[in-house]
């Protein structure tokens, strides 16, 4: 037997046992995996859908223009997408319990990603959600903030203007690329004030091995077009007199800057300090922005803080990681009301420090990097 | 014809469960053993859903082996089928089960995917080779290997569920302390191996 007959029977047999196993998927799919059509029906018969069942009640109500807030994009490693089902939604799977409470359980709450449409549904969805829409955009210009972070502005086309308020967040559609076969939604912060309602900016931090962050950083360029959807989330500057703690780290910095912002065109001069933790000096960005935020809102500071200055930054400012320079600041924060963006870890030291000084975990408000 | 090994399906499947046991002794299917052994109830879920998926690849696996790559010399390539029935199978199986009883999906369907291209799973399948098992040994070896590798995170899911109480050295809590809780295990087990004759 020659060499080709050899590599034509190695081929052959890998090609047939693969092509077995993938007719007998497809013809899976095509009958156990078809659900049929479905009818969703939405805050009471208010709205009444038709869709084809077998995909996750988040991915579903999307192709019907019904976006509910997801950090994580799906996996069930964030608890943002719930929603009130009153039937069809089935038992409460092993994915989504941690998620939920005793009174979430007996209300009918579930992660609508971890929920797949299998039959007819009837639930319920805050009205706001409707407001949230998807967005045609073009990227107007990139810019690098650090090494790791780049700032992201995107002029909106389709439709042009979107409602902001400070601190919300809109997900990036990173569309399917070289190994990443599918398009991914990932959530960013808008950075910009909410009075520029045409263009928007987001702070987007490299995250090594991350889909959408390696296609904006090795892909995206000025004129590409871009979907989003949003603006989603509940993480934004309350009414009141308090002095405000603000704290973040990294790409957190985008909803603390939008709110800055918005204090300053807003001339909210409430007594508020900012403090930014990093390792070293290549790590901070904005600083002359903020310095100019400082002059514009006489009752603002900026307070940056590195963690592990490099000797050639010859570093005069504040030294150590954010709690702890929180904690040399003030004796009592009783008074004070807080709002964070971060890394998980950052938020739940902070979170510690400040109940530490006194103020009550109702005031604490917090976006978590998921 | 290959000649296989005389030693029977019985002492196959008990030592696969005891004194062979794939996880104990090879330290394979580590990351789900520690990912999914924090509670008791999933643990139980994915340790039935990795007995089903032994049992299943083996059984398929050897037909493949011995009628298809063996006749026509194509054993270099087993990695690849093995692995290509296994995936593929398990996800026909999961669709199955997801349609016939939610019940069932979400007490052990839902961890077929994370165990799909477990290392455990394609662990056995070798060692049915190697070890020259015939039809039936294999199939003991597979299902014994599954409810060993269950024994195993049941027993550390109940360790570890105590464990949660009690008050750690902070540079242990985690992963430290549940490999450290692996390796008594481990040494557990090795008293079975005295209870039979090696094979």
């Amino acid at each position: 037997m020659g060499t080709l007959g050899a590599f034509l029977i190695a081929v052959g047999a890998i090609s047939a046992i693969a092509a077995i196993l993938a007719a007998a998927l497809m013809i899976a799919d095509a009958t156990i995996g078809d659900y049929g059509e479905v009818k969703l029906s939405i805050n009471g018969g208010e709205r009444e859908l038709a869709a084809r069942g077998g995909q996750s009640l988040l991915s579903t109500l999307k192709e019907e223009g019904i976006f509910i807030p997801s950090a994580c994009g799906g996996r069930g490693s964030c608890g943002l997408c719930k929603l009130k089902i009153e039937s069809g939604a089935g038992e409460i799977s092993p994915t989504e319990s941690p998620w939920l409470d005793e009174a979430e359980r007996a209300a009918g709450i579930r992660l609508s990603c971890q929920v797949k449409v299998k039959r007819d549904m009837v639930l319920r969805i805050p009205q706001e959600l409707f407001s949230i829409r998807q967005y045609e955009t073009r990227v107007l210009s990139i810019r690098d903030l650090t090494y790791d972070i780049k700032e992201v502005t995107l002029g909106l086309v389709d439709p042009p203007e979107m409602d902001i308020v400070a601190g919300k967040f809109v997900q990036f559609v990173a569309p399917a690329y070289g190994n990443s076969p599918d398009p991914v939604y990932r959530a960013y912060s808008i950075a910009s004030s909410p009075s520029r309602k045409s263009e928007i900016q987001l702070e987007i931090r490299l995250v090594p091995e991350g889909i959408c962050t390696t296609y904006v950083f090795t892909r995206l360029k000025a004129g590409d077009k871009v979907t989003i959807n949003g603006p989603y989330g509940d993480f934004y500057l309350r009414d009141g007199e308090r002095d405000i703690v603000f704290i973040a780290g990294g790409s957190g910095m985008a909803p603390i800057r939008s709110m800055l912002l918005d204090m300053a065109e807003k001339g909210i001069d409430r007594k508020a300090t900012y403090f930014f933790g990093a390792r070293a000096m290549r790590d901070l960005f904005l600083v002359d922005e903020m310095r100019e935020l400082e002059r514009r809102l006489p009752n603002f500071r900026f307070v940056p803080a590195l963690s592990s200055p490099a000797p050639e930054d010859d570093w005069k400012g504040e030294k150590g990681i954010v709690t702890e320079v929180l904690d040399r600041h003030f004796d009592s924060l009783a008074g004070h009301e807080a709002y964070l963006c971060g890394s998980p870890g950052m938020i739940d030291a902070s979170i510690k420090t400040l109940k530490g000084k006194g103020m009550p975990e109702d005031r604490i408000f917090y976006d978590k990097f998921a | 014809m290959t000649e296989f090994n005389a030693i029977g399906p019985l002492a196959v499947l008990f030592g696969a469960v005891f004194t062979n046991n794939i996880l104990l002794t090879n330290y394979l299917g580590m990351c789900s053993f520690l990912s999914v052994s924090r509670e008791v109830d999933s643990a139980a879920g994915l340790g039935a859903a990795v007995v089903f998926v032994m049992a299943l690849a083996n059984a398929l696996n050897w037909p493949i082996h011995y009628y298809v790559l063996v006749p026509l010399g194509l054993e270099y390539l087993g990695f690849i089928v093995y692995i290509i029935v296994i995936a593929g199978t398990v996800q026909l199986v999961e669709m199955v089960v997801e349609r016939v009883s939610e019940r069932l999906y979400n007490a052990l369907g839902i961890f077929l995917p994370l165990i799909t291209v477990n290392c455990a799973v394609f662990g056995a399948v070798l060692f049915m080779f190697i070890r020259k098992y015939d039809f039936a040994a294999s199939l003991a070896y597979g299902f014994g290997g599954g409810l060993g590798w269950a024994l195993a995170i049941l027993a550390m899911a109940g360790i570890r569920q105590k464990i949660a109480k009690a008050p750690l050295p902070k540079g242990l809590e985690g992963p430290g302390i549940t490999l450290i809780a692996a390796g008594i295990m481990a040494l557990a087990f090795m008293g079975f191996s005295g209870m039979i004759r090696s094979s």
